[in-house]
């Protein structure tokens, strides 16, 4: 029998935020800095992380889900550090992770993919077929959970994906690009989703999709050239922008005015935080 | 049934409680409430008492169960598909297999080559072989490029030294047999193959702390081939690597390699050559 409340969830919080990152440096390949000091502090909630590509939002959240070991600064998960090496188990088995170009085992049927990602999630086992089904009910899979992953469409491929990503009740969610494929119905009922787990995790969704931010995001962290450009709410990131801006809604013309006067931003992120 | 529900709720208690009594405390219901939902054995005293004590509730269960059960019976549960166990994946991908079928097949050809005839003078192409034949295996066992689910497997929990030995352990109980069958008709001896294989399994995964298992792997098996095995099948003699003599090296190495791997076995939960 187990217990509804487990001694874990009652267990008073040691951090402020989930995720905090200090003069965060990560570099890729020799001579590139993708992330380039960078202080962030992500708690719960859903966090868009916008910005144009090659902005080094990828290699950030590859960082987050510590795959790749920062070169500078502090980052700290759980009020953690992981720049350490080793010790990532215990962080790894709260975290949930869909890297942008997930690859998977062809032959393998959604409910053994997202099984088997509950093995390596070390997610106990007399829990793992709950939880899978779990899963795969809350993206919509359940009446093709026996069907090989070959078999599925793009997008239904990604919802798998998102499933493998929930299946260990992460506290925090690392989405990179989840809404690539998703046909628009799919997509508002991603961002339903993305709001339900908002209120108890921290989630954080890379894309550069303006709109999936307005719509499901109660945090927005703008990102160019591996600096943070603003961290505000989608309201505040409207407000930053005016008329002259180009794009088509409020949000684009601030996402604009902030990508074209960085300094803007900061000074209004300080006031704002 | 657990096994801190040693005390079993009163009799009086779970009468009460059966037909609904309001004077007992409501701490007391919580605790009772508590201990049915763990204890198959006071749930069935209590439905027997329900059933004795109170007829108004039975009768009621009892509508309740014949309005539900027409819409229970059609629904059976459906058959899953063949299945593949989560334990079969827990040893080995799939990406594996293709390569230790190589693998076998690549033993069983030397071995064909090896009875057809002395074409290769005193050199048995199995003994040469059977050190390095394991590396395929381990090469694709954590490689970024032939696994498309590396990104997700580095990023989980389980990954790690832990992951890498449990695989390369898989890989060793497939092949080894392989080898010990073959070995037998082309009068190869095991005691001259499996130190060496073990140790080059280990070194494998000792360099592949710092370069990555797959190249760890594949540089070793170009090492081999130019430097154990085309000597001999040049000179048609045997090979000095394998004699007998040369087993305290080999014995050393695997030492060696063990060590190193238990002291970067932090190096493995990251992705290896992060700058890549």
């Amino acid at each position: 029998m187990t217990r509804a409340v487990s001694a874990a969830e009652l267990r008073p919080r040691t951090y402020t935020h989930a995720i905090r990152a200090a003069g965060l440096r990560i570099r890729v390949g020799r001579t590139r800095t993708a992330v380039d000091g960078l202080d962030l502090s992500l708690g719960t909630g859903v966090h868009g992380l916008l910005g144009p590509n090659g902005a080094g939002k990828t290699t950030l959240i590859r960082a987050l889900a510590t795959v790749l070991r920062p070169t500078e600064g502090t980052l700290e998960l759980f009020g953690e550090s992981v720049a350490s090496v080793g010790g990532h188990r215990a962080v790894r088995r709260r975290i949930g992770y869909l890297p942008q170009e997930f690859g998977y085992y062809k032959r393998f049927t959604v409910r053994e993919f997202v099984e088997y990602m509950a093995w390596l999630k070390e997610v106990p086992k007399a829990d793992v077929p709950a939880a899978v089904q779990r899963a795969v009910e809350r993206v919509g899979l359940a009446d093709r959970a026996d069907e090989r992953m070959k078999a599925l469409s793009g997008g239904m491929v990604r919802r798998a994906g998102i499933a493998q990503a929930l299946v260990n009740d992460p506290e925090v969610l690392l989405l990179d690009e989840p809404t690539v494929g998703l046909d628009p119905t799919q997509r508002m009922r991603f961002r339903d989703l993305l709001q339900e787990l908002g209120t108890d995790t921290c989630v954080v969704v890379s894309t550069h999709l303006v709109e999936d931010v307005a719509a499901a995001c109660t945090d927005v962290v703008l990102f160019a050239e591996g600096r943070l450009v603003f961290q505000g709410t989608p309201d505040e990131m409207a407000a930053a922008g005016n008329a002259d801006h180009p794009g088509d809604s409020p949000l684009e013309r601030g996402y604009s005015a902030l990508l074209a006067d960085p300094a803007a931003g900061c000074a209004q992120e300080r006031g704002a935080w | 049934m657990s096994k801190e529900s040693e005390e079993h709720a009163s009799v009086r208690l779970v009468g009460d409680y059966a037909r609904g009594d309001t004077d007992i405390a409501a701490d007391e219901v919580w605790a009772l409430e508590a201990h049915l939902e763990v204890c198959a054995a006071c749930r069935a005293r209590l439905s027997a008492a329900v059933e004795t004590g109170v007829p108004a509730v039975a009768s009621l269960v009892v509508t309740v169960w014949s309005g539900l059960e027409p819409s229970l019976q059609p629904t059976a549960t459906m058959r899953p598909r063949r299945r593949r166990p989560v334990w079969l994946s827990a040893w080995l991908t799939p990406v594996m297999a293709p390569w230790l079928a190589m693998t076998v097949g690549v033993v069983l050809i030397a071995l064909a080559l090896d009875l057809a005839g002395p074409g290769f003078g005193e050199v048995s192409l199995v003994l040469l072989l059977a050190p390095v034949l394991p590396l395929c295996g381990v090469a694709a066992a954590w490689s970024r490029g032939l696994d498309p689910a590396y990104e997700l497997t580095a990023a989980a929990a389980r990954a790690g030294l832990h992951l890498v030995l449990r695989r390369t352990v898989s890989v060793l109980a497939l092949v080894v047999p392989v080898l010990l069958v073959a070995g037998g008709p082309a009068g190869v001896s095991a005691a001259q193959w499996l130190l060496p294989c073990l140790a080059l399994t280990s070194a494998a995964l000792a360099l592949g702390a710092a370069i990555g298992v797959t190249r760890a792997a594949l540089g070793l098996m170009a090492l081999w081939a130019v430097g154990v095995m085309a000597p001999p099948l040049i000179t048609r003699s045997e090979s000095t690597v394998l004699d007998t003599d040369s087993l305290p090296v080999w014995g050393l190495l695997l030492a060696l390699g063990t060590g190193v791997v238990i002291a970067r076995r932090a190096a493995y939960t990251t992705v290896p050559g992060t700058t890549r």
